[in-house]
């Protein structure tokens, strides 16, 4: 088990390294000067000479990458100032530490995220396991056609939607906003609402088709039969031994969808205005803040492969021939 | 499992010529029985739904294709602001005045606020771009995902390990992040930050954004079909003919894989589909004036506190036409394979 997860980890860091090496070159390694690219229309050549200094432009592209990766892990010295441990430079468009932007806007797209992800695993596996239970029948038709209709709508389709009946014409639910969690837990829950619900639908719907449908296979094998006729309660033969079989599966995809989940939380983010990761990658995309960007983009890698290793130490747990291959 | 293109196989690699006629001719076969691609299409017809949600997305196609001929017909254009050529179509906030979005017999669909644009236009090509350019990535993706998969499984060893790695690799990519992040980098390669970028080179920069991340998919499937395809007598008995490893490919693995490329191809435009609609509504895709699907839900986002109207053609033809091609890949899935069953 243990070995299992060193060499996953093992090669997390590897694709980390990959990743960050990619988007480097990419961006620092066009045709183009990508200070011209961060200069924008009116750009004279002193400001151009400033982001020069600052990125140290006039190194080759390997020494850059190689300061870079220095600087994430020792800190670095800008001509604006000390850049202490984890640096990712400092923001083209208002000389902020790229790092304490991130740190400042990653607790919301963390409680979307996992707010998100609680939801459609509570929704949509419960959903799935009512209607494989009631397989056939009224309910199971109609879940199944609701997930369907629910797999195709979109967040930024959805989210107006909601907003529009839930907030605006009646007053229900909260407008969505950002309260961080340590100063009001309720400010917290009801700013989040309709995000999450939003966010977790187009999620939702894979997951209760796909453990429907494990579900009804699982419930067919011979173990679960056997299970049975030796008498043992009903409830525990679906939970203990259909649904753990059923999960195999299900974590394979949730693993696959963690990216998505993140794409989820920007699109979110975007369509309810809300100040998360997803936001700052876009706006830094669109200001052609080439440090933020990237250091948006390894914090996020990173994240996502992290919780990628959850989800294979997860699956090492239910299914123990996965440590062996 | 596909006899009769086996047959066809085995029959052209016995008696080799390079010249022959066009491939595809499959009623020339054996009479009595009939080829996969007929019991596809007889299991196909059968299923409603199947039938249904082509129709809906062949329809949504025509009306990408035919986009001109309707503008001509409806006598509006997506790019006149007519809302401030004659005053009566927005109030003093910009905002339409008639009821549900100015929706009236000059303009089917209301008028955009702010601008003024006809909705009913900026929807039919908004369509065409945004079908336009997810055909092009679908095709370019399945090109790159097949020749990928096929080289890997076919020749295997080394050139499949690091085939294999870059995929791996590939597929640990945050792809979403990376389409926005990577979109500007890959315009300014081209254009100077101070020159206006044109509309094809947007596109051609979006279909390369989004299919460089896009063909793993079908490529593992490939891979894993040809590893099994590889070993089967007809292969041996056409290298054994002296068949080039060319000739193996395209006329007895090619043939075989059909099935599965169509599949994942189906299943692959919708959501090719919705990342070009992701990348305009995040704004990194089609900009101004260029009539975009994705980019209509940004604007509509904005206003929907005052004009919560405009969203609702782009929104439910959107649901509609991911419906019906789900559904549609369902069934196109089930007839070519009645095993897989739903």
């Amino acid at each position: 088990m243990l070995q299992f997860l060193i060499r996953r980890t093992f090669g997390a860091i590897l694709t980390l390294f990959l990743i960050s090496a990619v988007t480097f070159f990419m961006f620092f390694a066009i045709p183009q000067d990508p200070a011209l690219l961060a200069c924008g229309k009116n750009c004279t050549p002193d400001a151009l000479a400033v982001i020069h200094q600052n990125l140290g432009l006039d190194k080759p592209v390997p020494v850059q990458f190689w300061n870079f990766l220095v600087g994430i892990f020792a800190g670095r010295d800008f001509a604006v100032g000390h850049c202490s441990a984890p640096c990712f430079g400092v923001s083209f468009s208002n000389q902020q530490n790229v790092w304490d932007t991130i740190v400042d806007r990653f607790p919301l797209t963390l409680s979307l995220s996992v707010g998100g992800l609680i939801v459609f695993l509570i929704v949509g596996l419960g959903a799935g396991l009512i209607a494989a239970k009631n397989k056939g029948t009224a309910i199971d038709k109609v879940f199944s056609s609701a997930s369907l209709v629910l797999t195709s709508m979109q967040i930024y389709f959805l989210g107006p939607v909601v907003l529009g009946l839930f907030v605006y014409s009646t007053g229900w639910l909260d407008k969505p906003s950002w309260v961080p969690i340590g100063e009001s837990v309720s400010g917290w829950f009801m700013g989040l609402l309709i995000p999450w619900l939003v966010m977790s639908v187009i999620f939702t719907a894979n997951y209760t088709r796909m453990s429907r449908s494990t579900m009804i296979e699982q419930l067919q094998e011979e173990h679960v039969r056997a299970a049975r006729a030796k008498g043992m309660s009903s409830r525990y033969v679906f939970f203990r031994y259909a649904w753990r079989g059923s999960l195999i599966p299900i974590v394979t995809i949730l693993g696959m969808d963690l990216g998505a989940l993140f794409g989820g939380a920007m699109v979110t983010e975007i369509t309810f205005g809300l100040p998360g990761i997803g936001r700052l990658a876009r706006d830094s995309v669109i200001d052609k803040d080439l440090p933020l960007t990237m250091g948006v983009m390894i914090v996020s890698a990173a994240f996502i492969l992290l919780f990628n290793l959850i989800v294979d130490a997860m699956y090492a747990v239910i299914d123990p021939r996965v440590r062996l291959s | 499992m596909t006899s009769p293109v086996q047959t066809e196989g085995d029959r052209t690699s016995a008696v080799p010529d390079a010249a022959g006629p066009k491939d595809g001719s499959q009623e020339a076969k054996t009479p009595a029985g009939l080829s996969p691609g007929q019991l596809m299409w007889r299991r196909f017809r059968r299923d409603r739904t199947g039938v249904v949600s082509a129709f809906v997305v062949l329809f949504f196609f025509l009306v990408a294709l035919a986009a001109p001929l309707i503008k001509m017909v409806y006598g509006k254009d997506p790019y006149t602001l007519y809302g401030q050529d004659s005053l009566d179509l927005l109030d003093e906030f910009n905002m339409p005045t008639g009821t549900f979005g100015g929706m009236s017999p000059d303009h089917w669909f209301g008028i955009e606020p702010n601008l003024g644009r006809d909705v009913f236009m900026q929807l039919v090509y908004g369509m065409r771009t945004s079908i336009y350019t997810a055909l092009a990535a679908t095709v370019l993706m399945v090109l790159v995902g097949v020749v990928i998969g096929l080289v890997g499984g076919y020749y295997g060893g080394k050139v499949d390990y690091w085939l294999g790695r870059l995929t791996d690799f590939l597929l640990g990519f945050p792809s979403q992040l990376f389409f926005i992040a990577s979109m500007p980098v890959v315009v300014a390669a081209f254009v100077r930050p101070d020159e206006e970028t044109p509309t094809a080179l947007r596109a051609a920069a979006i279909i390369v954004v989004l299919s460089t991340l896009g063909w793993m998919g079908l490529s593992r499937l490939i891979r894993a079909a040809t590893l099994s395809l590889r070993e089967r007598e007809f292969v041996e008995a056409a290298k054994i003919a002296g068949a080039s490893p060319w000739r193996i490919i395209r006329k007895e693995l090619l043939p075989n894989l059909v099935t599965p490329i169509l599949v994942q191809a189906t299943l692959l435009l919708p959501s090719t589909i919705l990342s070009v609609a992701f990348l305009s509504f995040v704004g990194v895709g089609f900009v101004e004036p260029t009539p975009d699907w994705g980019r209509m839900f940004a604007t509509g986002a904005s206003i929907y506190e005052q004009d919560p109207a405009y969203m609702v053609f782009p929104g439910v033809a959107m649901v509609i036409f991911v419906v019906a091609f789900n559904l549609l890949g369902d069934s196109v899935r089930d007839a070519f394979d009645p095993k897989s069953g739903r």
